[in-house]
């Protein structure tokens, strides 16, 4: 499974050909964000709720994609997630 | 056909996880790989407006929508999940189970095709969470103006005639539907959904290979998807695959937990068998009506007359009448409805304007079913930004013509 997931985080954030180049804002935790998120999904659905989470929301959208959908974050990561979407994809 | 969900779980952990890899990159992740096509042009589909790659996402735009049937390379695109399997007609295979099922069957394309009455339904396809991006305050969400949806006529088979193949048990309670696209990851719920056994017998309720006189595309389901008339496109299953007849309600995160509106609160479409004290699956479409001529803010070089178009739907019922003011909501006069392909179809209205002298104008639009449910003024607010269908203003600035 760490295999599966590992060669499909890289994959993700290095070779999603043919996809529109979304070009997250260059602060820390960019690379968390990048790696875990596309790993399912382009960066686009960040990128189109950037004027519409605040804190609660990106706090709740982040719970949903480990807890509804399953995405492998742990703890420390997903508060570094929260942190970059929040400063710089916050309503 | 390859189950790649299936294959990605099996080869979880050991080094076969090399070729699940490959097998993404063939579908899902790379799903607008080919050609020279720009990025934001999916295979096969005219210039859509994009608003996620990959699940691929992309809503028609309005213009589009001054046609009876929404043609199949204009016809919008939605997804869950981004591996989207390309599958072969002839290696497709819909199963037939479930523990209300008295023969588990297996059926191919051909089988379908050539064992059962073939039927057309002209039908709007609508996405439960349409025109959600015009939500105030916004709800999360595909930010959605009003192209994700279209109307279009689906050739197939019944649900019913498929199903009374393998014959139903007294216990069923619910058909679970569930397609070939998945989630990446293994622990992803599958998109799967369920009707009730009411529903999914209705006659009008299909299993469609063809749209508008060709097979489904690719990004529309291909080689078969549901097509449930009168209820929103959550239902409306692609690459459908499996089909179970079940005794006890379907669980799954899709039922339980997405796609679900505050009871009481719409009119129509009950599902018992899924509500909860307060909430219970969307269902039915509301009342709804849509310009499709004319834009917001869109200044005219004159004041000639000119013909004000569009569509309007509802769940079934059929079109009774659509109203046009031009004066903000203070005069209403009707417009004239064209052909009517039946009740599931949406219903196209034209209206000529006169207008009397230059300047600005508030335009309003508004449907009334023959159930007698009609728009009002402002969309009924709920959690996840489904169902909206408030009557549509727009501003039209008309220049003082020579």
């Amino acid at each position: 499974m760490r295999i599966l997931i590992g060669l499909l985080a890289f994959f993700a954030a290095t070779a999603s050909a043919g996809e529109s180049p979304i070009f997250l804002k260059d602060r820390p935790g960019k690379n968390q964000v990048v790696t875990q998120c596309a790993m399912c999904h382009s960066l686009d659905y960040i990128t189109g709720h950037a004027t519409i989470l605040d804190r609660a929301g990106w706090e709740k959208t982040v719970g949903k994609m480990i807890n509804a959908m399953g995405a492998p974050i742990n703890n420390a990561d997903k508060q570094v997630i929260i942190d970059y979407l929040v400063q710089n994809y916050g309503n | 056909m390859v189950d790649r969900r299936h294959f990605i779980k099996t080869s979880a952990g050991s080094l076969a996880a090399l070729g699940s890899l490959a097998l993404l990159q063939r579908s899902g992740l790379a799903a607008a790989t080919e050609g020279a096509l720009p990025a934001d042009t999916l295979s096969g589909k005219a210039k859509l407006i994009k608003h996620t790659d990959r699940p691929p996402n992309y809503e028609t735009p309005v213009s589009d929508f001054d046609a009876p049937f929404t043609p199949n390379d204009r016809f919008f695109v939605r997804y869950h999940h981004a591996v989207i399997p390309d599958i072969k007609a002839d290696e497709w295979r819909l199963r037939i189970g479930g523990d209300a099922v008295n023969t588990p069957l297996e059926f191919s394309l051909e089988q379908l095709r050539t064992d059962f009455e073939q039927v057309e339904i002209a039908a709007l396809c609508l996405c439960s969470g349409n025109r959600r991006g015009l939500f105030q305050p916004p709800v999360p969400g595909i930010q959605w103006g009003s192209g994700a949806m279209g109307n279009a006529r689906w050739r197939g088979v019944r649900l019913k005639d498929v199903l009374a193949k393998a014959g139903i048990d007294k216990s069923a309670l619910e058909v679970s539907l569930a397609g070939a696209d998945s989630g990446v990851l293994p622990t992803t719920p599958d998109f799967v959904k369920s009707l009730p056994l009411d529903k999914a017998l209705d006659e009008n309720t299909l299993i469609a290979f063809d749209m508008n006189g060709e097979a489904l595309p690719h990004w529309n389901g291909f080689p078969a998807r549901l097509v449930v008339p009168g209820w929103t496109a959550t239902y409306w299953i692609k690459h459908l695959t499996a089909l179970n007849v079940l005794s006890k309600p379907f669980d799954g995160f899709w039922m339980k937990t997405a796609y679900r509106i505050p009871k009481d609160r719409f009119p129509g479409g009950q599902f018992g068998s899924q509500e909860t004290g307060a909430a219970m699956p969307i269902t039915a479409m509301v009342v709804n009506s849509l310009i499709t001529n004319l834009e917001d803010g869109q200044t005219l070089p004159s004041t000639q007359a000119m013909e004000i178009k569009g569509v309007a739907w509802d769940s079934g019922n059929g079109i009774a009448q659509v109203e046009v003011s031009t004066d903000g909501g203070s005069h209403w006069q009707q417009a004239a409805l064209k052909q009517d392909y039946g009740r599931f179809s949406w219903r196209q209205w034209h209206w000529v304007f006169e207008p009397k002298h230059s300047g600005t104008y508030r335009i309003m639009v508004r449907a009334t079913s023959r159930s007698g449910e009609k728009q009002a003024l402002e969309a009924i607010p709920n959690p996840s930004g489904y169902h909206h269908n408030a009557v549509q203003k727009i501003t039209l600035h008309l220049a003082q013509g020579e």
